[in-house]
C-alpha cells in the first residue's frame, strides 16, 4: 500500500490531524506510516512528565516545535501532594534543549519550574515563541526577567495561578525596545508593582497584542491608557476595580473600553466598586467570556452586567450571583457553554448566600448548548440532578462540589445516588465527572454500567465498599484518571483490576484503605506500573504489610522508578537496582 | 458482575445501617455523635495510643490553643469504630496543618440559609477545615482571604476565616512546608507547630539518614536550638522586607506575612527593623540572605538602585 502514496502526500494529508489521538492511532497503522508520522510531527502532549523520558521522546520524534508537559497529580491543587514530591521540569529541559534547538512552545501544568530552567530556556531556543505555565511554582522575577531579555521572539507569556518568588517588579522591563512580537501577556498571578510606564511601552509597540492580563496592582485609573494604547486586544483582565468614584475616571474608562471593538473576553476585577462596572456596559454584547470570580459583588449588579452579555459562552462567578442571578443568565445567556460558580466563603457553616441548587436547574433549563459545569454549593437534591440530566443530555463535564462533605439529599435525606446515577445514564457524552454529597455503592454501579465516555472521575467521602471501586474500575470502559480521597476502598478492587491500570493514566488514592502490602504486590506484578507510596510518616520500613498507606499514586510508565523521589516517596514492588531507563 | 467481592460493611453506611442514621440523626442528637475540637480528656482516651509516628509530626496537643494532631490512618479508623459509627470520617492527615474532624451535624445545615428578616446573616460558626476540601486552589482561597481582610477592614460585615497558607521554609532543610495561618491564634500556637513540623530535620542531621534515632533526642532539642542561639524565625511581608516573627501584633502579622523562614540565627543579625543609611550599599547582592553590615531588606535595596 505505501508504494501507491508517495510520502509527501500522506505527510501533507497527516498535517490536518491535529488531535494528538488521531496522530497516535496513524501511527499504529504500518510500520511506513509509523515512520512518516513521527518525522512529521511538531506537536507532543505529555499528560504525565514520568510516564515517558524526554530521550525517547527525542528519539522518535525529532522535528518536533511544541511540548507539553503535565507534572504533579490534580490533587496537588488541593495540598494532597507534599511538597517535594517531584514534577521537577528542569531535566527535561537539558534533554529539550539538546534535542530540539528549534523548539517554539513550552506548556507546563503543575511542574517545578526553577530559574535554572527558565534561564535555560531563553537561551537555548532561538525561535523560542510561546511560554505557558500553568499551576507552576519554583521560580521568580529573576526567571521572568531571563525570558524578557533573552526571547527576542516571544510571542506568548502567560502565568496561569503559579506561584512566584517575587524578587521585583523590574523584570518586565527586561524586554528590550526592540521587542515587538508581544502577543498575550497574562501576569494576573503577580502581586507587585511592575513599573507602568514600562508596561505602557511595552503595549504600545506590541501592535500584535491580543491578550493582556494585568494584575492587582494596576490601578483602575490607568487601565484607558492601556485599553487606548491597544484598542484591537480580544482579551483583557484588569487589576483592582476599585478606587474612589471619580466622574472622569469613569467617563474615560467607559470610553476606552467602547473603543474596543474586537474585545470578547474580560476578567480581573478585584475588589470591585460596583459603580465602575457600567463602563463595561458598551461590550457586553460583544463578549464570549466572562469571569467575574473575584468580584465580591452582589447579584444585582452582577444581574445588570449579565442581562446584556447574549453572546457569552463561558461565565466564571462568584456565588454572590445567588438563584436570581441564574435565573437572569438562562434567560439573557442563551449561548452559554460553560459554567462556573465558585464559593465565597466556603469555610462558614451556614450558606452567606442564596445560592441552592435551583439556580444551576435554571441554567440547565435556559441554557441549551451548556456542555461544561462547575458548581459549588451547599445543597443538593436527587430531583435537582435528575432535572439537570434531562434538560442537557449533552453535558460533557459536570462537577458538582456540595461544601459539606457527604450531605444527603436536603429534602428527603437519601443518598445521591440516584441523581448522579441519573446524570450518568442520560448524559451519554460525559467525559468528566466530580461527585459530592453522600454517596453509597449504588452511583458507582450507575457510573461502571453507563459512564462508557468517563475520562476522569473524581470521589471524595464517598461509597461503601471495594465494590464501588470495583465497579467503576471494570465498568469505565473510556476511563483514564481517576482522583479519590477518603473512600473506603482497599486492596482487593486493585488487585482484582490490575490491568486495567495499565490503560490508566494514573489513579490517585488518599485517605483510603489500600495496605503497603497490595501496593507492593501490584508493583511486582506489573513492572510497567510505578506504585508510588506517598507516606510521611518515620520508618516507612518497618510498617506492617497490612497497615494502610496514606496515599497512593499508580501510574503507567515506560521509563522505569524515577530517579528523583524524596524520602517519602517509595515505588513498591521493584527491585532497587532497577534504574531509570533512559534509553 | 461474576467477580464476587465480599462487600464490607465498613464503618459507614451499608443500606440498612442507613435507614437507622437517617431516623436518629432526624431526631437531632448530635452531641453523641459529634467529634469536636478540644482535648481528648475522658471521652476518647484511644486518642492518645496511636504508636506509628510520622516523620516531623508528633502526636501532639498544640499549646494552649487545644488543637491536635492525628498521626497516620490506623489509628483513625479505630477511633471511628468505638464512636460508634459517625458518618464522619474526614480526612486527618496532618502534614502542615491541623486538621479536625467535621462535625456530625449535617442535618441541620439542610437547606437553610441563616439570613434574618431584616437581611443581616447572623455569625455564622466557622467550620472546621479538612485538607484539600473544598477542592479549591490555593491561589483563589489566598485571594480570597486577602478580600476578605480588606472587606473587614472596610467595616464590610462578611464574616468567615478562609484559609492562608504561607510557605515555611528552614535553612538546610531539604524541602519546606505549607501552614495555614489561619488556624493558629498566637505567636506560641504557630512557634510549637512549626517546632515540631521540622524538628526531624534539625535532629535528623545527628542520626543517619532517613531514619532519625530518637533515644536521648526530645522536642526540648529543637526548642533549645530555636530558642537558643542556633535558629531564628523570620517572615516577609507584603513589601518584601523579612522581618523578625514577633515584632508586630498577631493580626497585623497574619495579614502581612507571606512566607516564612526558620534562618540561622547567624544570618539574621539585624532584623526586625529596615535600615536606610545610604552609604556602603552592596548592589551586588540580590538574594535575600541580608549580607551588606548595615543589613537593608532586599525591597529598600531595589528602591536605592532604581533610583539610579
Amino acid at each position: 500500500m505505501a508504494y501507491s502514496f508517495p510520502e509527501e502526500v500522506l505527510e501533507h494529508v497527516f498535517s490536518f490531524l491535529a488531535s494528538q489521538k488521531d496522530r497516535n492511532a496513524v501511527s499504529l497503522v504500518c510500520k511506513t506510516w509509523y515512520e512518516m508520522e513521527r518525522w512529521c510531527r511538531k506537536r507532543i502532549f505529555v499528560g504525565n512528565c514520568y510516564a515517558v523520558n524526554p530521550r525517547i521522546m527525542i528519539r522518535r520524534f525529532p522535528e518536533v516545535k511544541s511540548v507539553e508537559l503535565k507534572g504533579k497529580p490534580h490533587f496537588a491543587d488541593f495540598n494532597l501532594v507534599p511538597e517535594g514530591w517531584g514534577g521537577c521540569v528542569y531535566p527535561w529541559i537539558v534533554e529539550i534543549a539538546r534535542g530540539y534547538p528549534w523548539l517554539e512552545e513550552i506548556r507546563l501544568k503543575r511542574m517545578v519550574v526553577t530559574d535554572e530552567s527558565l534561564e535555560l530556556i531563553s537561551k537555548s531556543f532561538k525561535n523560542f515563541k510561546v511560554l505557558i505555565l500553568s499551576s507552576c511554582e519554583g521560580f521568580s522575577t529573576d526567571g521572568l526577567a531571563a525570558i524578557a531579555a533573552n526571547c527576542r521572539n516571544l510571542r506568548v507569556l502567560d502565568l496561569r495561578e503559579c506561584e512566584v518568588e517575587e524578587l521585583s517588579g523590574h523584570w518586565l522591563s527586561h524586554f528590550p525596545d526592540s521587542f515587538t512580537s508581544l502577543e498575550s501577556l497574562n501576569m494576573a498571578c503577580l502581586s507587585y508593582e511592575v513599573s507602568f510606564s514600562a508596561l505602557e511601552r511595552l503595549v504600545s509597540r506590541s501592535s500584535n497584542l491580543k491578550t493582556l492580563r494585568l494584575n492587582r496592582n494596576v490601578p483602575i485609573e490607568k487601565l484607558s491608557i492601556l485599553l487606548q494604547r491597544a484598542p484591537q486586544l480580544v482579551d483583557f483582565g484588569t487589576g483592582a476595580y476599585s478606587s474612589e468614584i471619580r466622574s472622569d475616571t469613569y467617563s474615560s474608562l467607559a470610553e476606552a473600553f467602547s473603543g474596543c471593538k474586537k474585545l470578547k473576553s474580560l476578567s480581573g476585577f478585584w475588589d470591585v466598586v460596583p459603580a465602575y462596572l457600567p463602563a463595561v456596559y458598551s461590550v457586553c454584547s460583544q463578549l464570549t467570556s466572562l469571569n467575574l470570580s473575584y468580584a465580591t459583588t452582589q447579584s444585582p449588579d452582577l444581574s445588570k452586567i449579565l442581562g446584556q452579555c447574549h453572546n457569552l459562552q463561558r461565565l466564571v462567578v462568584l456565588d454572590y450571583i445567588e438563584d436570581t442571578g441564574l435565573d437572569t443568565v438562562a434567560m439573557s445567556c442563551k449561548d452559554l457553554r460553560e459554567l462556573v460558580v465558585f464559593p465565597s466563603d466556603p469555610f462558614v457553616a451556614d450558606a452567606n448566600v442564596l445560592l441552592t441548587e435551583q439556580g444551576l436547574v435554571s441554567v440547565s433549563e435556559g441554557c441549551s448548548k451548556l456542555q461544561s459545569v462547575l458548581y459549588f454549593c451547599r445543597q443538593m437534591s436527587n430531583s435537582a440532578l435528575i432535572s439537570i440530566s434531562k434538560n442537557r443530555p449533552n453535558l460533557t463535564c459536570f462537577r458538582c462540589c456540595i461544601l459539606e462533605p457527604r450531605a444527603p439529599d436536603y429534602l428527603t435525606f437519601e443518598p445521591l445516588d440516584v441523581g448522579f446515577g441519573s446524570i450518568v445514564e442520560n448524559c451519554k457524552q460525559l467525559t468528566r465527572l466530580s461527585m459530592s454529597g453522600l454517596l453509597t455503592d449504588r452511583v458507582f454501579e450507575y457510573i461502571g454500567t453507563h459512564a462508557k465516555k468517563l475520562d476522569m472521575l473524581s470521589i471524595a467521602f464517598a461509597g461503601d465498599s471495594d465494590l464501588g471501586l470495583h465497579h467503576v474500575l471494570s465498568g469505565c470502559e473510556s476511563l483514564r484518571k481517576l482522583e479519590i480521597r477518603d473512600c473506603p476502598f482497599g486492596d482487593k478492587a486493585l488487585l482484582a483490576n490490575t490491568s486495567k491500570l495499565e490503560t490508566m493514566r494514573s489513579l490517585w488514592m488518599s485517605s483510603c484503605s489500600v495496605s503497603f502490602g497490595a501496593c507492593k504486590l501490584l508493583g511486582q506484578k506489573m513492572p510497567r506500573l510505578n506504585v508510588e507510596v506517598i507516606d510521611e510518616r518515620e520508618n516507612l520500613d518497618s510498617i506492617a504489610e497490612d497497615a494502610h498507606v496514606e496515599k497512593v499514586y499508580i501510574y503507567r510508565t515506560v521509563s522505569g522508578q524515577r530517579p528523583d523521589m524524596p524520602d517519602f516517596v517509595r515505588t513498591m514492588g521493584k527491585d532497587n537496582h532497577e534504574v531509570y531507563n533512559l534509553s | 458482575m461474576s467477580i464476587s467481592i465480599a462487600e464490607h460493611d465498613y464503618i459507614r453506611l451499608s443500606e440498612a445501617n442507613m435507614e437507622k442514621n437517617k431516623i436518629d440523626d432526624k431526631d437531632l442528637n448530635f452531641k453523641a455523635t459529634e467529634l469536636r475540637l478540644g482535648l481528648p480528656g475522658s471521652e476518647s482516651p484511644e486518642r492518645e495510643s496511636v504508636t506509628v509516628k510520622k516523620r516531623g509530626f508528633a502526636d501532639t496537643i498544640n499549646g494552649g490553643s487545644g488543637k491536635w494532631v492525628f498521626a497516620g490512618n490506623g489509628g483513625l479508623e479505630v477511633d471511628l469504630v468505638q464512636n460508634g459509627g459517625n458518618k464522619n470520617l474526614g480526612c486527618v492527615k496532618a502534614e502542615s496543618d491541623v486538621l479536625v474532624l467535621p462535625k456530625g451535624g449535617l442535618l441541620e445545615k439542610k437547606g437553610l440559609v441563616s439570613v434574618k428578616s431584616d437581611g443581616q446573616t447572623s455569625v455564622p460558626a466557622t467550620k472546621q477545615q479538612v485538607v484539600g476540601w473544598p477542592p479549591i486552589r490555593s491561589f483563589r482561597k489566598n485571594t480570597m482571604a486577602v478580600s476578605q481582610t480588606k472587606n473587614e477592614e472596610n467595616n464590610d460585615p462578611k464574616m468567615g476565616s478562609g484559609c492562608l497558607y504561607v510557605k515555611v521554609s528552614m535553612d538546610g532543610a531539604p524541602y519546606l512546608r505549607k501552614v495555614d495561618l489561619k488556624i493558629y491564634s498566637c505567636y506560641l500556637d504557630l512557634s510549637s507547630a512549626l517546632e515540631k513540623m521540622f524538628s526531624c530535620f534539625t535532629i535528623g542531621q545527628y542520626g543517619s539518614h532517613g531514619a532519625p534515632t530518637r533515644e536521648g533526642l526530645s522536642e526540648s532539642r529543637l526548642m533549645d536550638l530555636l530558642h537558643g542561639s542556633e535558629y531564628v524565625l523570620t517572615y516577609e511581608d507584603k513589601d518584601g522586607d523579612w522581618m523578625l516573627v514577633g515584632d508586630v501584633p498577631w493580626d497585623m502579622f497574619i495579614g502581612s506575612c507571606k512566607r516564612m523562614r526558620i534562618m540561622k540565627s547567624s544570618d539574621a543579625i539585624g532584623l526586625g527593623k529596615i535600615l536606610n543609611t545610604p552609604q556602603n550599599l552592596d548592589f551586588s547582592t540580590t538574594n535575600q540572605e541580608v549580607k551588606s553590615p548595615l543589613n537593608l531588606a532586599p525591597r529598600a535595596m531595589e528602591k536605592c538602585r532604581n533610583r539610579n
